[in-house]
């Protein structure tokens, strides 16, 4: 399938600006970290981030390289675990529970925080098992898998290109196919969160629109935070933003990730508080 | 029209840019390279070659369906066959096999998905392992005859100690192997599957080892393979030259192999029994390309999935 043919498939997608007038505060935190830090090793890769992310919000985090925006990312669903020199310490709240408490399990708390990746990485297995795989896994009880499956599409937006074709394999899809398919398949299994890493760094603009268009549909429903180097499309989709950069320990010369300022996207872009936050989405550094 | 002076230096640069680049005669080095490189693989096919040449040549006269259905007689080279040489090769390949695979690929997964690379445990299982892989086949022989014959097993001379003994000699293949397929699997795999709640058990039997079977299938064949060309340790864990009977079972009776046998025939001075080693030959080598046959059709029609 080529993406020509994604294109006449589905309806034309339009730029839309998400801006929404959002509380200067989140009303509902689903997130709040207080002094975290995160350490490889012996490299301290970020240090004392404090923030709340507000339910039903989409909250993007954007800064140059090593800032720290991904391992903040990943610590939110513990899949930083899966490196075994990481080391987190400060607080990571989920609807107020310690998400690093020593009764917590990781397993669990990825089945409430999906996860989007950069490059899209659809199981080698039919469409329909890529969706299916999650509510199998997590022992969801379904009613009827096919339903399932079919109300997951739609509300991925990609049932309509995909409905006569569900038992092909997956590497199949166009590329923006395949990262809405891994979008859905992180629906699946109704997650209360769903993280995305740099979801659309691979993907040409059309389909970065239309994945665009998704997240802020899927806002109705579920909390996202977004990781995007992109920074135009911070501004598009996003109802806060959070700024990263690499600071530099003038003594040491060790570099660590940090949070620079943290607000209501249209005050970031608008009217940033901190020089280096206007700096960087003016483009004169980073 | 006439060039303007810059035209032309232009037009010359061009010209001599094209002549260098033209073949300037023959590059003596590479085609000698190339010819030294072709001399090497034409050795080793032209070995295999006249192998298989010689034995079918000499064990032709004897290549009929007797070989199957016969028993082996010293008496009569003429009416002796290999019937349960080729039975208990069967026995104890089913031995193996049953063995090593799920001890095999149990140890990769161990060592892949589940052991932390930085205790000191793990890297002497690891280096061990390599150790193993290079230990020579009659060491195992012995040691199957000590602890699997006779010792804490006990199992006397039956076609399943002599599976045990070739699985210990062909495990770190499998291990090795199957290892290398699992680390194949990109890791944007578990990724996904662990990123959607998935435990690492589910990752692993739903994920990972799916899709790295075509290259745990081919370790496996690579060892069997070795297996079933295999006599010295044989030897000593009762593989008998000489059973006019097929063994009762895997944990019953005498028992023979293709191998031990055909060793037997060529040790004879009798020109017939020579003839009937050949003949003996020719089927192992048929039957070692049909399980690989049988491997790579496997292989071919999962890999094909992804």
């Amino acid at each position: 399938m080529t993406d020509q043919a994604t294109r006449a498939a589905g309806p034309a997608p339009s730029p839309q600006r998400a801006a929404r007038d959002v509380p200067d505060v989140p009303k509902e935190p689903v997130f709040t970290t207080q002094d975290l830090n995160i350490h490889y090793g012996s490299f301290h890769a970020v240090t004392d981030v404090s923030m709340e992310f507000g339910k039903n919000e989409i909250t993007a985090l954007i800064g140059p390289s090593g800032c720290g925006k991904s391992t903040v990312l990943r610590c939110l669903n513990r899949m930083n675990d899966l490196i075994p020199a990481a080391r987190v310490s400060g607080e990571v709240r989920y609807h107020g529970i310690e998400l690093y408490g020593p009764k917590i399990d990781p397993i669990e708390v990825r089945r409430r925080i999906g996860m989007v990746f950069q490059k899209a990485n659809p199981f080698p297995k039919s469409i329909y098992d890529n969706i299916a795989y999650g509510p199998r896994v997590t022992g969801m009880k379904v009613d009827n898998m096919d339903d399932l499956v079919e109300q997951t599409l739609r509300r991925a937006a990609l049932w309509d290109e995909v409905k006569d074709k569900l038992k092909q394999n997956a590497y199949g899809l166009s590329g923006g196919q395949q990262q809405r398919l891994c979008i859905a398949r992180a629906i699946a299994t109704n997650p209360d969160v769903v993280l995305m890493d740099e979801p659309c760094s691979a993907l040409d603009p059309i389909a970065t629109l239309r994945i665009e268009e998704l997240m802020a549909e899927l806002r109705e429903l579920y909390t996202i935070i977004i990781v995007t180097h992109n920074m135009q499309q911070a501004a598009r989709v996003s109802d806060r933003t959070a700024f990263f950069t690499v600071k530099v320990n003038e003594t040491t010369g060790d570099r660590t990730g940090g949070l620079v300022e943290y607000d209501r996207t249209t005050k970031i872009f608008e009217n940033p508080s901190d020089q280096r936050t206007e700096g960087y989405i003016s483009g004169r550094f980073g | 029209m006439r060039q303007s002076g810059r035209t032309r230096i232009a037009v010359d640069a061009a010209r001599a840019g094209t002549e260098s680049l033209e073949r300037r005669g023959i590059d003596v080095k590479g085609e000698l390279f190339r010819a030294v490189l072709l001399l090497c693989i034409s050795i080793g096919i032209v070995m295999l070659a006249t192998l298989l040449a010689y034995v079918i040549v000499a064990g032709w006269p004897r290549l009929d369906l007797s070989l199957f259905t016969e028993m082996p007689s010293t008496r009569d080279p003429n009416t002796s066959g290999f019937l349960p040489a080729i039975v208990g090769t069967l026995y104890v390949m089913i031995g193996v096999l049953v063995t090593t695979v799920p001890i095999g690929v149990s140890a990769a997964i161990y060592l892949e998905e589940y052991a932390d690379s930085s205790k000191w445990y793990n890297r002497l299982i690891e280096v061990n392992i390599q150790n193993l892989a290079a230990v020579p086949s009659i060491v195992f022989g012995i040691l199957g005859l000590a602890f699997i014959v006779r010792g804490p097993w006990g199992l006397g001379f039956v076609a399943f100690a002599g599976s045990l003994t070739l699985m210990m000699m062909v495990l770190p293949t499998v291990i090795i192997a199957s290892r290398e397929a699992i680390r194949g699997v990109p890791s944007t795999l578990r990724h996904a599957s662990l990123g959607l709640g998935a435990t690492r058990w589910q990752t692993v039997s739903r994920q990972v080892l799916p899709v790295s079977l075509p290259g745990i299938l081919t370790g496996t064949i690579l060892a069997m393979s070795r297996a079933i060309g295999e006599t010295a340790p044989l030897l000593l864990v009762g593989a008998t030259t000489f059973v006019r009977f097929l063994p009762e079972g895997l944990f019953d009776g005498a028992y023979s192999v293709i191998t031990v046998q055909i060793f037997q025939w060529a040790m004879r001075p009798q020109e017939e029994f020579r003839t009937l080693a050949a003949a003996g030959s020719i089927v192992l080598v048929a039957l070692l390309l049909l399980m690989n046959s049988v491997a790579i059709w496997l292989r071919n029609k999962y890999s094909r999935a992804y």
